[in-house]
């Protein structure tokens, strides 16, 4: 019987290549109770290397992205046939059951585009489940490890430098405490305001997205050096921090909220004492000490690569030079008090 | 029909009565198998943790509502996280009504044992340790619930952390009861908190012995209704050794009891001695702060039928030594700012109340005198905190 539907399978990926009908979506696995043991139980890919998206499955762009060790990022988006997401009025997506979102994370590796895991956000009845799918040496299946893993990479970093880390593929729980939205799994990304023009385009054109109301000024491209600092800055601190940074985050008992909606400066950290920092603080008093981010504690704790310390606590093995570069000059042309 | 069956049996799993025990040895793959164990639990389910020491990389975590966590003994199943990669804490648990009992958590990169948004949670003879001993690159938190409702820790042992041993924050209906705390920066510390009982707890060698705190620009303020009762607090003396910019890195060495901007707190029927600053301290906080909705002073402090060892023999303040020669060498048992209102002390102990006016005042202006208070103060007992049945009945 496995050895049948292994060559089904086969016929269906030699088929791909040739443009006949491939089978679809399997929007039962997607909204099933349970955990797939593997990728390809979903059929978003038609290869089974994860790069060629199944009809429905639509590669997507955000306008700023959290920094992962300058992982490359592959988003898809996937909502059932007939159906459509909404932006509601604050610019979030609400998405019908059955939708999926998908993101492979990979590096150039001896030249060749290598894929090391893809983690799975599925919206079912009940909400949404997140899963985290680790690819095998030959790239031909990406098979389900809840408990997370550890992955040694060599990659050549935008600078030019070799870097040698242990990559870290996020646990099932730890990718709940980023996606998590007052105890519940929420997706980060897709928000109106941080979809590329062009995806948003890409989703009205194919009926898969709905806007409500209004339209909402898009987060600037933190990477994009022709756009305001201050802008740059708050959209680096919102894709970057403020999914656990927020009210309703795992961080909500800091005080510390870097949501690009957030007014308070004190929120924002300037003047902010740490509440539960420990040796995070780095003997620093302030979580941003305007016009002087040496002594500010954020500053201090993107730097550091000390489990403990550092920030992100998760999904970071490496210090995002240029991040680090734009919040230390943010900090630094705010006025002293 | 099959699918009849299918649900039927998925209904079945979530119910308790199918409840398993899921065994977790130490030894190669630790990290991957318990982690594993804690994502796959049910509700209901036992993970039980073998003897040994489980060498682990990176953090744990469980978000299983009715999950309980169970070693062999704080001595005997013990969760090493000195080569620890990643992650915040140890354990951190988010789920609600977990029993964690019988294991110990050492070296830890950053806090022991976290739990946030974990409602009645069970902390039941429990070690965490830095096991080399106090220093400022060890965790922050020894055991650290925060912002949930019904916390029980009892007869567990906090050893080395680098900010509080056992530390309640931003949550309600909390007892701490018949720990250990020692060589902490701060032993225990209920801090933006409603409605907790710290009692018969030994606390010795730390920076300050027990913390009564209330800090602005958070979540949940207003601190109020603490009983800090029959506890051991002894010989604190040790040297700050805070990482700078937290609070308790502002705690003096020799501090027995500490309440800082919190409201309706008694202290009674405690042993506090040996303290060289002073074995109990009502302040308000005094940092600069931004925040209409915090009130910095100390309000409605108790403090009756304790017992009072030898105090304010060391004071770690600056001035602290001037003052204590101005008092005859030592500075009297409790030291009161001056700050806040219905300070009320039954016992027969000298306070010193410095006379401060304003909030965030240079103690250079201080007028310091004792403090007078005719006859004895009344106050209205606090009302028992009062556990789910299920809570206490985990600690058999």
């Amino acid at each position: 019987m496995r050895t049948l539907i292994a060559a089904i399978a086969i016929c269906v990926a030699g088929f791909a290549v040739s443009a006949a009908p491939t089978a679809p979506v399997v929007d039962a696995v997607i909204t099933a109770k349970g955990m797939p043991k593997k990728l390809s139980d979903f059929g978003f890919f038609t290869d089974a290397a994860g790069w060629k998206p199944n009809k429905g499955v639509e590669l997507y762009q955000l306008n700023s992205a959290l920094f992962t060790d300058y992982a490359e990022k592959y988003r898809y988006i996937y909502v059932p046939a007939g159906q459509r997401a909404v932006a509601d009025g604050d610019g979030l997506l609400q998405f019908p059951v059955g939708s999926a979102l998908i993101k492979s994370f990979g590096y150039e590796i001896d030249g060749k585009d290598r894929l090391l895991e893809t983690r799975v956000l599925l919206h079912r009845a009940d909400g949404w489940i997140a899963l985290p799918y680790v690819w095998n040496a030959e790239q031909t299946e990406a098979t389900l490890k809840v408990a997370g893993k550890r992955i040694p990479v060599r990659f050549t970093d935008p600078s030019g430098e070799s870097r040698d880390i242990s990559y870290a593929v996020p646990n099932k729980n730890q990718c709940k405490e980023c996606h998590s939205l007052s105890g519940e799994v929420m997706p980060i990304g897709p928000k109106s305001r941080n979809l590329s023009h062009d995806t948003l385009d890409m989703l009205l054109s194919n009926a898969m997205l709905e806007q409500k109301s209004g339209s909402h000024p898009p987060v600037a491209d933190y990477d994009d050096a022709a756009m305001p600092l201050e802008s740059r800055a708050r959209a680096y601190l919102d894709i970057n921090c403020a999914h656990c940074h927020n009210r309703q985050g795992s961080a909500s008992n800091s005080g510390l909220f870097l949501t690009y909606e957030e007014e308070s400066p004190v929120h924002l950290g300037v003047g902010k004492r740490p509440v539960a920092a420990g040796r995070g603080s780095g003997g620093f008093e302030f979580a941003i000490a305007p016009g002087n981010p040496d002594e500010s504690i954020m500053m201090h704790r993107l730097k550091s690569l000390e489990s403990g310390v550092a920030m992100p606590e998760v999904g970071r093995s490496l210090v995002h030079a240029e991040g680090a570069a734009l919040l230390s000059k943010w900090i630094a042309e705010m006025e002293k008090e | 029909m099959i699918r009849t069956l299918l649900v039927a049996t998925a209904l079945c799993c979530t119910m308790p009565a199918l409840a398993k025990t899921i065994t977790v040895e130490a030894g190669a793959d630790a990290q991957e198998k318990l982690q594993e164990a804690l994502i796959l639990a049910e509700p209901g389910d036992v993970v039980e943790l073998g003897a040994g020491t489980f060498t682990l990389t990176d953090g744990l975590s469980l978000d299983v509502d009715q999950v309980t966590v169970r070693g062999q003994g704080m001595d005997k199943s013990i969760l090493s996280f000195a080569g620890q990669l990643g992650a915040g804490e140890g354990l951190l648990v988010t789920s609600d009504d977990v029993v964690l009992r019988d294991f110990a958590v050492e070296d830890s990169k950053g806090d022991g044992i976290k739990s946030k948004g974990a409602d009645r949670i069970v902390y039941h003879a429990i070690r965490v340790e830095w096991t080399g001993g106090p220093k400022a690159s060890n965790g922050a938190y020894g055991i650290y619930p925060v912002e949930a409702s019904d916390i029980l820790v009892q007869d567990s042992i906090v050893r080395g952390a680098s900010d509080a041993g056992i530390y309640v924050g931003q949550s309600k209906n909390i007892i701490v009861r018949r720990n250990t705390a020692i060589e902490n920066v701060a032993g225990i510390e209920i801090e933006n908190s409603f409605d907790a009982e710290v009692t018969e707890n030994l606390v010795t060698e730390n920076t300050g012995g027990i913390l009564v705190f209330d800090l602005p620009n958070l979540p949940q303020m207003g601190g109020h209704n603490v009983l800090v009762a029959r506890n051991a607090i002894i010989n604190n003396n040790t040297d700050n050794f805070a990482p700078e910019g937290n609070i308790v890195a502002s705690v003096p060495a020799g501090t027995g009891v500490m309440v800082m901007a919190n409201r309706n707190v008694q202290v009674v029927e405690n042993a506090m001695i040996n303290n060289g600053t002073s074995n109990v301290m009502v302040v308000a906080y005094t940092q600069s702060f931004d925040d209409p909705n915090y009130d910095p002073t100390p309000r409605d402090v108790y403090i009756a039928n304790n017992v009072y060892g030898r105090a304010g023999f060391a004071p770690d303040f600056e001035g602290g030594q001037q003052l204590a020669a101005a008092f005859g060498g030592a500075l009297p048992g409790v030291f009161y700012d001056g700050l806040g209102k219905g300070l009320i002390v039954n016992d027969a102990v000298s306070v010193l109340n410095l006379g401060l006016t304003k909030v965030g005042q240079s103690p250079a202006e201080a007028k310091p005198t004792l403090h007078e208070q005719k006859g004895k103060g009344e106050t209205v007992a606090l009302s028992p905190i009062v556990l789910p049945a299920s809570m206490e009945a985990a600690l058999k």
